[in-house]
């Protein structure tokens, strides 16, 4: 960290004199336990992670060298290439779907009016919800013998089986759940973002003769980017870990990234290294996308007022 | 919040007023039907739950799926794990946040930005992607399947939650009244415990309610580290409940009804503070 001060002037010589101030030691002391834990229980397994990964490793622990064997033989894995193809396919459409929805909901609601109270509580329900038991509700209601969205949709004649037993259906539901479950979410979300917009900035626009259109995409867009990026961001990588959601709704059938590495730390012993190699894949790949998020669409993440 | 809505004549502004309800309306049904729906599977007989599942009540309602779940000594046991896992995680988390999170609001140091940035990197950091080093650390500390493992785990997520909550709410308060305690001699520490704690009750009781919400409601952690009924939590016990209750889907229900309830009322009474808890972080951006 002494690396990254700036070679400016610097008050009172750097790190030494950030200890020697009774305040700031103070301060650093208050901070540090918080930092050690995310420091010992999140990062140092990842590195772990990495090194496992490159090894023969098992559940008992690692191995001898192996390079990138593992990797290789992971991609080569067709439960892995599985899992990969629901996972993307599961976060695009259910983060699209959550963003459209949510943004209307969140455009409509803007405004003072009748019975706001209930419709921000009746937000928060689905979003209350244990995911897990969010799906075993949803499981009931898609069952063949006594769900009702089953029975109805065999009325309709959309569907030629069980929706339970067809693994395309079970994804397609799983996203109409987590649809339903985060886009409530997104729309409180939205709608903060929404209220910091000054109401005269429209009038404005409005005086000078702007269409309802115009508006959205020059003004409300514009203003809103900041809180919809972070929005975007976190039910992005949020979607692309799923986990609890496939497991539960498709009583373990449906494959995601996630339930690979599981499979490999408490299924398959065989698994273990390539289970360690998906993790890796993971954490990159959702690093990325952040990176993607922070630096290409120029998300702020500073905290400061 | 006024002047975002566009105006037009009598006629067509209370045409549009209608439309709104029913959209307004549409939303809240379609965000709760599920839950009223399963609650109806819990209290039918079995004979109405298989007759035909739009079927509306032909007998009364009955408390047989409940007096089963909670005649389930693991099911009962599941709910007090799961209250010990999230009443230690939050306890924990309000701890080492307060204090963190009073010295990113109030205190001046150098390295604030890295500190909260590598704080908030933990909200994007996959939790999947450390279960199998932390299994085998575990193992080797002989923690697993020990409330202690999911605690750590848990502990570890919840944290920046809790920080950002928390210095948010901090930002808020008048400083003043700490600058004045500390003229009459206090010190930080002492300025922090009398003076900003009680103040910021309200915001830490918020903070209490998301992160008590977030660690009861986990998943991963729970089902990776703990094997046996004597620590699941009921995340992980009720899903399993398709097994061993294979065709009692009233039982399921029920279950299913028990453990969302108590967050569904905690929700209505707290919402607004909810609301504003979770929205703090986004805006500011």
């Amino acid at each position: 960290m002494a690396t990254a001060t700036q070679p400016q002037k610097k008050k009172r010589g750097g790190i030494i004199g950030e200890f020697k101030n009774p305040e700031r030691r103070t301060a650093y002391l208050m901070v540090l336990p918080t930092l050690l834990i995310i420091l010992t229980i999140a990062f140092f397994p990842i590195l772990y992670a990495v090194v496992l990964s490159m090894t023969s490793s098992t559940v008992t622990g690692i191995g001898s060298f192996a390079g990138v064997s593992n990797y290789v033989a992971m991609f080569q894995n067709p439960a892995f290439i599985e899992g990969l193809y629901n996972t993307v396919v599961f976060t695009v459409i259910s983060v699209f779907f959550e963003f459209i929805i949510g943004l209307a909901i969140a455009l409509a609601i803007n405004r003072a009016f009748r019975g706001r109270g209930l419709v921000r509580a009746a937000v928060l329900v689905p979003w209350a919800f244990p995911t897990v038991i969010s799906a075993v509700m949803w499981r009931l209601m898609f069952q063949d013998q006594v769900g009702v969205i089953n029975y109805v949709a065999n009325a309709l004649g959309v569907i030629s089986q069980p929706i339970l037993s067809d693994r395309t259906l079970l994804l397609i539901s799983a996203i109409g759940v987590d649809v339903w479950k985060t886009t409530p979410f997104m729309a409180l979300l939205l709608l903060a973002g929404l209220q910091t917009i000054p109401g005269e900035v429209y009038e404005a626009a409005k005086v000078d003769g702007a269409s309802v259109v115009q508006r959205f995409f020059s003004i409300t867009m514009p203003l809103l980017k900041p809180a919809l990026l972070v929005a975007l961001l976190f039910r992005t990588l949020e979607s692309y870990r799923v986990f609890d959601l496939f497991w539960a709704m498709s009583n373990r059938e449906l494959e995601s990234l996630s339930t690979f590495v599981y499979t490999g730390v408490r299924i398959s012993q065989l698994q273990f290294a390539q289970g360690n190699a998906a993790s890796v894949f993971i954490f990159l790949t959702a690093f990325l996308l952040a990176l993607v998020f922070i630096k290409g669409f120029g998300m702020q993440t500073s905290t400061e007022d | 919040m006024a002047g975002a809505t566009a105006r037009g004549g009598e006629g067509s502004r209370s045409f549009n007023m209608i439309l709104f309800y029913v959209f307004l309306i549409g939303f809240v049904l379609v965000s709760i039907a599920p839950l009223i729906w399963i609650f109806k599977m819990s209290i039918v007989t079995r004979a109405d739950l298989f007759a035909s599942p739009a079927a509306t009540l032909t007998a009364a309602p009955i408390a047989g799926s409940y007096e089963t779940i909670f005649g389930d000594a693991s099911f009962r046991r599941a709910l007090l794990n799961s209250t010990i896992i999230a009443g230690v995680t939050t306890v924990i988390c309000l701890f080492f946040g307060s204090l963190a999170a009073y010295s990113i609001a109030r205190l001046r140091f150098s390295f604030k930005s890295s500190v909260m940035t590598l704080i908030l990197a933990i909200s994007f950091f996959p939790g999947v992607a450390i279960i199998a080093p932390l299994f085998l650390q575990f193992s080797a500390f002989g923690i697993i399947d020990t409330y202690v493992s999911v605690i750590i785990a848990n502990t570890v997520f919840a944290l920046p939650l809790t920080v950002w909550l928390l210095v948010a709410f901090f930002k808020e308060l008048p400083k003043d009244l700490e600058e004045a305690a500390k003229i009459d001699g206090a010190t930080t520490i002492q300025a922090f415990q009398k003076v900003i704690v009680p103040l910021a009750a309200p915001g830490v009781f918020t903070c209490a309610i998301l992160t008590f919400i977030h660690a009861w409601n986990e998943f991963l952690f729970a089902n990776t580290f703990l094997f046996t009924p004597a620590t699941q939590p009921v995340t992980v016990v009720i899903p399993n409940f398709a097994t061993t209750y294979t065709t009692d889907y009233g039982a399921q229900a029920a279950a299913a009804v028990v453990v969302t309830v108590p967050l569904v009322i905690l929700v209505l009474i707290f919402q607004r503070r909810i609301v504003s808890g979770l929205t703090a972080g986004a805006v500011k951006g």
